[in-house]
């Protein structure tokens, strides 16, 4: 039956729960990353195919920032409980709240203030751990990311003095009060993420499918109308036909026009597609080394 | 639209090493531009930083150049990965830094692929540089090598040059452990012979660089021969009340060699205990048999102790198992290594302590050839090394299987990895105690 040669889906699905494995193997107190979105989902059933029948042997942390889409709430709560998992949610509103994350005179958006409240998390629950779905495809920052990025006792990434990474061997270890990142979907383009879920069948939330939403022009996109920005007088309102390819706050996720119902059409149309997942977030655009900047504060 | 692929492709690693403005990051920059995986907005933004830097012209090298040191430097400071597809392969590109400091970077990007390109510049020929990294990819037992030519278009395309540069190269190939190289003339700026045939080459019979990555026989690169696996975590269902789970007690990791089927002997390493495969394990249901490299759990027939870091093997093909071991180190830190120097060392899924017995050569990177006895390995420096483990390891030599034959090394205190080692083959290999096994 064999040839004894994995296909790409089957390479990076090895190696993914390699690192993993190893996660549950070497730190004392791991958690994962679980927004809702399409990366995360398949982190979980990567975490399923390393550890059943265990249970997945660390809790799932989210970060919300107030500012989600709702239907991927409602999506990322009932997913934990049909794995079993222990959900952990901390809410920018309360870091803000409690004095963790203090915006700063003006600022809407929670993007930035995300980082203190993960951060806060990190130090309540002294995960010292955290698995999260960033790939090195997405950004020219994330390209350079290892698949165990070390931080420091302040959760800064130094990209000049990162730990080499050779062959499949993950140095773990670390000194009290430091932390680890690590990113099992290094490797993984957004084409093997959604060839990944059709060949899993995995569900993802509906709105990465093309559905009518009303949206507002902004910064040369289309951001769905909400209440925490509502349309200021002059700006075009239009109601559309469209979703989302990647998921930020709902003042910051560009929605494309589309037709996709299914994920075959979404595949079809990443195959066709010109512009890059991230060109559709307007927090990466602010400048060009805009990730660079929030990666060494500590961001995902 | 395009009909998306449904046949399987598979994924090529590769890693690019060159002296600093030998063009690599525009090769790269060239691949993904003329292969048509750049996308719309990753243009604009090459288009808008050119306008405020580089008087117009789009540069494709700053594709890689991602981080602002990098980018006020206008090097190369750090392994970059990325990522393109045709429609008959996957590839993973390892963009590896060229300056002398930083090796360790090109150990780095290069120790899991399948490919390495080394870069030279037709007008400059061989360089330390280049003399350095091809002998580091043998080192490192990348089963392919190409010899990319860059910037023929400065040399009027001269095939004299080019063979020129093709005898330097082959006046120490054979000192090297090299089994496939392909020289390449191209030019990465104007793009001749990356992707499209040169008009200017008609004296080059040999295929385009992308040509040659689409078809480079990858098939053999995993170690099949010996069942290695390296065992990675226990796992054992917490449900005293299920009685299908019960008693589950599942021996999970990544095989690193060979071939496990359900129902052959095993036997575990260092304890040397027996047993047979009841099941091999997966998520999507039970397989007759795994091999190098599928995640898999075994279930054994007998309840024997078994834990992370040991070693599951095969009666075939047996691995050595040893405190005293012999190795090809690349040193990776400014504090050098040093006779009586201790270490944590990982290899595989274990973790013993190291203490340096022995240094017994360090390479010139200038004549490649040997140094006896050097007082130590600074940062960079790649030589043989003796060391004496707190525990026995089970290995193979790096040349028969590089999951198995490598080893890093971690500086107690600061836990920086700081150095890189391949194994030589066991001087002795394990000799299993019970006769029904080795049958």
């Amino acid at each position: 039956m064999h040839n004894y040669h994995l296909d790409h889906l089957q390479y990076l699905e090895t190696e993914s729960i390699h690192v993993m494995r190893e996660v549950a193997a070497e730190f004392e107190r791991p958690a994962l990353l679980f927004s809702g979105g399409k990366d995360s989902i398949c982190l979980l059933r990567l975490a399923e195919k390393a550890f059943r029948p265990s249970d997945i042997p660390m809790p799932l942390l989210n970060i919300d920032t107030g500012h989600h889409f709702p239907e991927l709430n409602g999506f990322r709560n009932r997913r934990a409980a049909e794995l079993g998992c222990k959900l952990i949610v901390r809410t920018v509103e309360s870091a803000i709240a409690n004095g963790a994350a203090v915006p700063a005179p003006g600022e809407v958006s929670r993007n930035r203030l995300q980082i203190p409240t993960l951060l806060a998390a990190i130090e309540e629950f002294r995960f010292d751990c955290c698995i999260g779905g960033a790939r090195r495809d997405e950004e020219k920052a994330r390209a350079k990311e290892r698949f165990f990025s070390f931080r420091d006792g302040f959760g800064q990434w130094d990209p000049k003095n990162q730990r080499p990474e050779i062959w499949n061997l993950f140095n773990a270890r670390l000194n009290p009060g430091e932390n680890m990142r690590v990113f099992p979907l290094s490797n993984w383009t957004e084409m093997d993420v959604w060839e990944y879920i059709r060949k899993e069948a995995l569900e993802v939330p509906g709105i990465y499918f093309s559905h009518a939403r009303k949206c507002v022009r902004r910064q040369g996109q289309w951001l769905p109308v909400n209440e925490v920005v509502p349309p200021k007088a002059g700006e075009q309102v239009k109601d559309l036909v469209v979703r989302v390819r990647t998921i930020g706050d709902i003042i910051s996720t560009g929605c494309i026009e589309s037709p996709a119902r299914t994920v075959e059409d979404i595949i079809g149309e990443i195959a066709a597609a010109r512009v890059t997942e991230r060109g559709s977030r307007a927090d990466d655009k602010a400048s060009e080394a805009a990730m660079e900047d929030r990666k060494r504060a500590g961001y995902f | 639209m395009p009909v998306p692929l449904h046949h399987p492709v598979d994924i090529l690693r590769l890693n690019t090493c060159g002296s600093v403005d030998d063009g690599k990051s525009t090769l790269i920059g060239r691949l993904l531009y003329d292969s048509r995986s750049l996308m719309e907005d990753q243009i604009e933004a090459l288009e808008r930083s050119a306008d405020l830097t580089g008087g117009g012209q789009i540069d494709l090298s700053t594709v890689t150049d991602g981080l602002r040191a990098e980018r006020e430097q206008g090097i190369t400071i750090d392994v970059a990965y990325r990522y393109f597809a045709t429609p008959r392969r996957r590839f993973i590109i390892a963009d590896t830094p060229g300056h002398v400091q930083y090796t360790r970077n090109m150990v780095t990007g290069a120790s899991s692929a399948n490919l390495s390109i080394v870069l030279v510049d037709a007008r400059q020929g061989v360089t330390e540089q280049s003399r350095r990294h091809t002998c580091i990819a043998s080192l490192l037992r990348i089963p392919h090598l190409v010899i990319a030519v860059n910037k023929m278009d400065l040399v009027d395309w001269s095939e004299e040059r080019f063979i020129e540069i093709r005898d330097q190269f082959e006046e120490f190939l054979p000192r090297l452990d090299v089994r496939d190289v392909q020289f390449i003339p191209l030019s990465a700026l104007t793009g001749d012979n990356v992707v499209e045939t040169s008009k200017h080459t008609s004296w080059y019979p040999g295929p385009t660089l992308l040509g040659h990555l689409e078809g480079v026989h990858i098939g053999s690169d995993w170690n099949l021969n010996g069942l290695r696996l390296p065992i990675q975590w226990v796992n054992r269902p917490n449900r005293p009340t299920d009685p299908g789970l019960h008693d589950f007690r599942g021996f999970s990791g990544q095989v690193a060699g060979g071939i496990v089927r359900a129902g052959q002997k095993v036997m575990v390493l260092p304890s040397g205990l027996v047993s047979t495969v009841k099941q091999i394990w997966t998520y999507d249901g039970p397989l007759e048999e795994a091999f190098c490299p599928q995640s898999i759990t075994l279930l054994l027939e007998d309840d024997i102790d078994v834990s992370r870091g040991d070693m599951i093997i095969g009666p075939d093909n047996l691995p050595g198992a040893s405190t005293d071991l012999h190795a090809r180190v690349c040193w990776m830190h400014s504090r050098p290594l040093q006779r009586g120097r201790k270490y944590l060392l990982r290899h595989t899924t274990r973790s013993v302590q190291a203490a340096v017995a022995d240094i017994e050569d360090r390479i010139d990177m200038t004549t490649l050839e040997p140094e006896p006895d050097p007082p130590e390995l600074g940062l960079n420096d790649i030589g043989e090394v003796r060391l004496r483990t707190s525990g026995p390891l089970v290995f193979d030599g790096y040349g028969a299987n590089r999951l198995t034959g490598s080893f890093i090394l971690i500086e107690p205190g600061t836990n920086a990895t700081v150095g890189a080692g391949m194994l030589f083959p066991p001087a002795e290999v394990v000799k299993p105690e019970y006769s029904d096994f080795a049958i």
